[in-house]
């Protein structure tokens, strides 16, 4: 039996790997959103953590106050969450804020930050909330490994977005004119794109990439005020590890520091591994500064 | 500016509001209550705060305590350790004879020192370890305190569950840190080999990382040492990573609110209570009815918390014949309160020299979304 051991540990491996994949598939999505706003406007969206976090009460108003059925709830989450994080969010805060600077509006989503988060702290209470889960809780045997089935359909679900958006932006002539406003505003307009409505649609897909992430990690974090801190630091860590200006670098630095995060604590240190994105960030920020997968900017003067 | 007149006024209504108190004081005795009211810990609070209140309108329709009525007032700390040190000294100014509160082992830390130094006794519903380990003679608790639940778990692992290799996640606070170190000392007494020791961060969202530590760790039994709702985290993350040891904690694993956060996950998770509402003792589910009767709702363990606590002072005071704050604080520490005699205590209990409550307490599991007790820990 001498094989069992490694067998064993290979199985352990495994879990540990999807595990990480899929909690490193949430945060992508996160991450994306950063990605997505930095094409659009210019500016990072420092309120980011909270759109994860807001979207999962939006399906508690829908189940607990307008007493829904849990699939029109979700539904409902998700066309609240892209009406108020994405076209009241342009509206209101990144169009009045714009033409002041890249600078202000970042300082804007910081307040809007604090907003979201004590608002939902005063109308929901600081407890945590139970969050009814999307899928199965249950977990399947394949070889030795047990594999969970949200983990993986947390994985599927938000890589198969992943890949659709980026078939949307590639292939459809939204998405192809969605990107030229990102390249170039005004070459875009002069072509006759109508640039103002392609940020518009960047920051609605925005939104509802964050209703996405939220719907998936609250069954496991349970709906609760302040689970945007967290979130959306790393998120913010995973973008520019992977890549500020390129959604597959976002995707790639969400998946790297989920995995790295549940590797760390398994096999190295539990003590220190909410260090290690922080660290990753210092040696991507010195060594590649476009990130792993990022196109350099530089700016001619 | 203020004028002189204004400053006289005030002095006068002060001399006036003081007189008034000392009136008082003549026929009723003053033992407020300073809970957690609003904030996070309004559930605990208020419970406690609500059983003290039955506590005191049974024994003044009995005739109160050596013929005096007791007269409580409420103070709401918010859930805030600096409000709570105010009121307490609020509390000590308005003449109070012992006061019940504070629950939370944060403010409970802060405000027994004004307590002690007024050396007026202190019932408090807080459980953190130093909070007895101060040496402070005006405290007593109204439960067992941490460390004295972490020993109780020990037999339960070894004689019980028979495990030679366990797991701990602990939350990395004052809470936690204290029962950490009590359960490294206890199963390096026990010779059970701790085979993954896991920190985690006050308000940690994702477990995963820390699960599947565990699961290779392979540990016969875990032993989780958390808050409310990191502990339904962790369980809804057990049950996705298909851990199967036994998940064993201290008073909250089992408790309603994890129950109600965890849902299904939470189905056969241990915990050692101190105090368990629905312990099968006929005075425990006696107090739990006429709870529910007065109050239309049930209450938790800190609704015991806080009627044993006024009961301990009526029961004390009767043994002194005065009202005296060192005779009772003296009285209390080495007393056994028999329930046999002192029907009130639900349970017989003692305090030891620092305050530190000792009596029979309970091993729960999570059936059918229900905590059920399951066996008996014997006084320690």
């Amino acid at each position: 039996m001498r094989a069992a051991a490694p067998i064993a540990s290979m199985a352990q491996f495994l879990q540990v790997l999807l595990s990480g994949l899929s909690t490193g598939a949430i945060y992508a999505l996160a991450a994306i959103g950063f990605t997505l706003v930095w094409q659009a406007a210019r500016t990072v969206n420092f309120a980011q953590g909270e759109f994860v976090m807001l979207p999962a009460f939006f399906v508690l108003i829908g189940v607990h106050w307008l007493h829904m059925p849990r699939w029109l709830a979700l539904v409902f989450g998700l066309i609240v969450a892209v009406v108020v994080l994405g076209l009241l969010f342009k509206k209101v805060v990144v169009e009045p804020m714009l033409p002041n600077g890249g600078l202000p509006l970042i300082i804007a989503t910081m307040a809007l930050s604090i907003l979201l988060k004590e608002g939902a702290k005063q109308f929901y209470g600081a407890e945590a909330q139970p969050f009814p889960s999307l899928f199965p809780q249950t977990t399947l045997h394949v070889g030795g490994a047990v594999v969970s089935v949200q983990d993986l359909m947390n994985l599927i679900v938000s890589l198969a977005v992943v890949v659709g958006l980026t078939l949307f932006l590639n292939r459809t002539r939204t998405g192809r004119r969605m990107q030229a406003t990102a390249q170039n505003p005004r070459v875009a307009e002069i072509l006759g794109v109508n640039t103002r409505r392609m940020v518009l649609y960047a920051f609605l897909v925005n939104a509802a990439l964050a209703a996405l992430a939220s719907f998936l990690i609250s069954p496991i974090y349970l709906a609760k005020f302040s689970n945007g801190e967290t979130l959306g630091l790393v998120a913010f860590i995973a973008a520019i590890v992977g890549g500020f200006n390129q959604i597959r670098g976002a995707l790639a630095g969400g998946l790297l520091i989920g995995v790295l995060d549940n590797l760390t604590a398994t096999y190295v240190t539990t003590e220190y591994r909410a260090a290690l994105p922080l660290v990753l960030l210092i040696a991507i920020i010195l060594w590649r500064p476009q990130g792993l997968l990022g196109v350099d900017e530089g700016r001619k003067v | 500016m203020i004028g002189p007149k204004f400053l006289a006024a005030g002095a006068l209504a002060a001399a006036l509001g003081l007189n008034a108190g000392v009136a008082l004081a003549a026929d009723t005795v003053n033992i407020p209550c300073v809970c957690e009211l609003s904030g996070a810990g309004a559930v605990a609070g208020t419970n406690f705060h609500d059983g003290a209140h039955m506590a005191v309108d049974e024994i003044n329709a009995g005739g109160g305590i050596l013929g005096k009525k007791i007269e409580m007032t409420d103070m709401d700390t918010q859930t805030d350790p600096m409000t709570s040190r105010a009121l307490i000294q609020k509390a000590i100014d308005s003449g109070a004879y012992a006061i019940m509160g504070t629950i939370y082992s944060g403010s409970t830390i802060v405000n027994m020192m004004v307590a002690e130094k007024a050396g007026v006794p202190q019932f408090t519903g807080a459980e953190a370890p130093n909070i007895t380990e101060k040496h402070n003679p005006f405290i007593f608790r109204t439960s067992s305190g941490a460390e004295k639940g972490v020993p109780a778990l020990t037999s339960y692992f070894k004689d019980h569950l028979k495990v030679g290799k366990i797991a701990i996640s602990w939350v990395n606070n004052d809470f936690g840190k204290g029962g950490h170190d009590v359960f490294l000392a206890q199963m390096k007494k026990a010779g059970i080999e701790v085979a993954a020791d896991v920190p985690s961060e006050q308000g940690q969202a994702d477990f995963s990382a820390d699960v599947s530590k565990i699961k290779q760790s392979g540990a016969q039994a875990v032993f989780v040492y958390l808050n409310e709702e990191e502990g339904a985290r962790f369980l809804k993350e057990a049950r996705k990573q298909g851990l199967t040891a036994p998940l064993v904690g201290e008073v909250t694993l089992t408790g309603q609110k994890v129950i109600d956060l965890a849902g299904g996950a939470a189905e056969g998770a241990i915990a050692h209570v101190g105090l368990a509402t629905s312990a099968p003792v006929p005075s425990i589910e006696d107090f739990v009815t006429k709870f529910k009767k007065r109050y239309g709702r049930d209450t938790d363990h800190n609704g015991i918390k806080g009627y044993i606590g006024v009961y301990a002072i009526k029961y004390a005071t009767e043994l002194n014949g005065k009202f005296d704050r060192k005779a009772l604080a003296d009285k209390l520490h080495g007393l056994t309160l028999d329930a046999a005699k002192y029907p009130n205590m639900l349970l017989t209990t003692s305090w030891d020299a620092n305050g530190e409550l000792s009596r029979e307490s309970f091993i729960t599991e999570v059936k059918d979304g229900k905590q059920v007790v399951t066996g008996t820990v014997p006084a320690n």
